[in-house]
């Protein structure tokens, strides 16, 4: 293996804390996706700006980078985008599976359901009059039903990640500043891709794309050139007074009384926060928890091998997996509601109960991972970079 | 005969506390009250109640009706029209609605300028969003919707609430209220236009077991109560809001 100047870019340790955020990132999707779920009064998306999605599209860039930027230093440029491509094809693919379970739901409340009062909601069933339409549409990634919007943004972000790493091998800064460049565009021109039967992406690549990338630019280098900012006592404490600003405003939205103490200009400055195009407010209440994670968690934080990290770790490197079964799970867990209780035991039941098999599930993974690696291969099958163990 | 005594001791007994409470809410609508509050006051309500002729314009989709014979007679407008005139004594109230399925608010908006000529309202109820939410409709074009709603009622003379998406828990895994509710909430506040808050009632009422909106039927009775409640409560937000004491820029009576 040739040595490249750039080579030692890319780190080889996997950073553990990779891990452990997404996995408890895909929890608190999870958990945010059940409708009127209780126990989502604990995750993030309630005490300020920013929620487990930033979280998640910042891990996926940084191991995105991580692991394809390895590729592309030693098998080059055309094998690495044939990997990140075959990423994307699969996603695409768990993306479709959820739909059909979307399809499978809304025709059981279709056929079930019927109350006078709801005529109006019921306006969701012509989905189903127009099959040929609406499904034609989801295929091409414009209808996106609830809470489906996270896989196509990351198919999006993957299908145009391949020469955005190869730029970021080579000038890590002009790639950063050319994502910002795009956001500051999209921003100023309105971008975004249109969605079927009216509007936009939810969540707008041309945006997002710069979360990604940023998390991609740390993973090359970027984090251990910010390092020594990341230490400094004045950056922990302005991003602890950031979200304890996010934190106030965050009340107001539950008890309005708050609001008036809001004066008038601070609320046209910040309103509305707009989650689409990724709002700059959001950006930095993630970095800020970002700042102030990195500084209480190091890389070499002890706990992060105890075992009481280990489900959330787990979870995390298996994420496309744990993603789409949360999805398919905050589903379920509405029907329970529907049908059997919708009482705050049974919330506290169905959220750790669905959490519990995403950690089943993910372990259940890593096992069959293992297996396929250690067992006898078939004799036609040859080593090749598919389906090899990228993750 | 015998028992007209009792029933005048009754009377007697319940005459002060009737007298009290009046107009009193059902105690099913009742738990809810307390939501039904405006930050903002509302001007020409106010003058149009001092000349004793209160003319109010429903706008919506398929929430703000429903379905049967008896569905105009009870669904919320016409139970809005009875709670305020028993609030309103000595005042002609009339509700006049344009409710038709399947609407955005920026369709809605199309229809204003005729539905407000023809009604001369000093009221405009706007209930929106849900069709918006459905639909996927872009969300600036949406806030834009209702801000030229807004603005086209108040050039009309008419005062606005916006009424938001009703409490439908089967289908909230279906459809995304979310970004619609809130900016809905955001343009009320930087327009000062009342929002009655129907979502966070039927929330509470799902909540507290008031009403179960997850039953499936076809009969109308909770439906027809639901409205009732909802009527009641916006005649509270109305009356309230249009309260002198308010503090209204028209600087009234």
């Amino acid at each position: 293996m040739k040595e490249k100047p750039f080579m030692a870019a890319v780190s080889t340790q996997r950073d553990l804390r990779l891990d452990l955020f997404r996995g408890l990132a895909l929890w608190l999707i999870f958990l945010d996706h059940i409708p009127s779920n209780a126990v989502s009064w604990i995750t993030i998306r309630n005490y300020g700006f920013s929620d487990a999605t930033e979280i998640f599209v910042f891990i996926s860039g940084y191991t995105a980078a991580f692991v394809y930027g390895r590729a592309m230093e030693e098998h080059g440029f055309i094998v690495a985008s044939a990997r990140v491509l075959k990423r994307a094809w699969q996603i695409y693919v768990a993306h479709v599976f959820l739909f059909a379970i979307y399809l499978a739901e809304i025709a059981y409340v279709a056929h079930s359901f019927d109350n006078p009062l709801y005529t109006e909601e019921m306006g969701v069933r012509d989905f189903l009059a127009s099959p040929d339409v609406t499904i034609i549409q989801a295929l091409l990634l414009k209808f996106k039903p609830v809470n489906m919007d996270v896989l196509p943004l990351y198919i999006a972000l993957l299908v145009g990640f391949a020469p955005v790493l190869w730029l970021l091998l080579r000038a890590p800064s002009l790639a950063l500043i050319a994502s910002a460049v795009l956001y500051a565009l999209m921003w100023t021109f309105d971008w975004n891709i249109p969605a079927y039967p009216s509007g936009n992406w939810v969540f707008n690549p041309l945006a997002w794309q710069l979360l990604f990338v940023f998390g991609a630019w740390c993973a090359l280098g970027g984090a251990q050139n910010l390092s020594r900012f990341l230490n400094s006592r004045v950056l922990v404490a302005a991003a602890a007074v950031y979200l304890a600003f996010a934190f106030g405003i965050a009340m107001t939205w539950y008890f309005p009384r708050f609001g008036a103490l809001v004066p008038k200009f601070v609320g046209e400055l910040i309103y509305p926060i707009d989650k689409t195009n990724l709002d700059v407010l959001r950006i930095l209440h993630f970095l800020s928890l970002a700042v102030i994670t990195i500084y209480f968690v190091p890389v070499d934080w002890r706990y992060l091998r105890s075992r009481v990290f280990k489900p959330a770790i787990v979870c995390g490197q298996h994420s496309l997996e744990v993603f789409c079964l949360g999805v398919f799970l905050s589903f379920a867990g509405h029907f329970v509601f529907m049908e059997v209780s919708n009482r705050l035991p049974m919330h506290v039941l169905v959220s750790v109960a669905g959490i519990a098999i995403m950690v089943g599930t993910a372990k259940l993974l890593s096992w069959y991972k293992n297996v396929e690696r250690k067992g006898p291969r078939p004799p036609a099958a040859k080593p090749g970079y598919a389906g090899s163990d990228v993750r | 005969m015998r028992r007209l005594p009792l029933l005048l001791a009754l009377m007697v007994l319940a005459g002060p506390a009737v007298a009290e409470q009046r107009p009193e809410h059902p105690a099913e609508c009742r738990v809810a009250a307390h939501l039904a509050e405006s930050s903002f006051p509302l001007p020409q309500v106010a003058r149009a109640i001092a000349a004793k002729k209160l003319a109010v314009l429903v706008i919506g989709a398929g929430s703000s009706r429903l379905p049967g014979p008896g569905g105009a007679k009870n669904a919320y407008p016409a139970r809005l029209q009875t709670a305020l005139a028993e609030k309103l004594p000595g005042v002609a109230v009339t509700v006049a609605t344009d409710v038709k399925m399947r609407r955005t608010a920026a369709q809605m908006v199309e229809a204003m300028p005729v539905d407000l000529a023809a009604t001369k309202p000093a009221l405009l109820v706007w209930q929106t969003g849900t069709v918006d939410a459905m639909q996927g409709v872009d969300q600036d074009q949406f806030a834009q919707a209702l801000d030229k709603g807004i603005n086209i009622a108040r050039s009309a003379g008419a005062d606005v609430v916006l009424i938001n998406a009703q409490y439908s828990p089967r289908t909230e895994s279906m459809i995304a209220l979310g970004n619609y509710a809130e900016n809905l909430r955001w343009i009320a506040v930087q327009q000062e236009v009342p929002l009655y808050d129907r979502f966070g009632i039927m929330k509470l009422w799902a909540d507290l077991g008031t009403f179960d909106f997850y039953s499936a039927t076809k009969k109308l009775d909770m439906a027809e109560r639901v409205h009732d409640c909802i009527g009641r409560l916006l005649s509270d937000l109305v009356v309230q809001a249009a309260k002198p004491e308010n503090p209204s820029p028209a600087g009234l009576r």
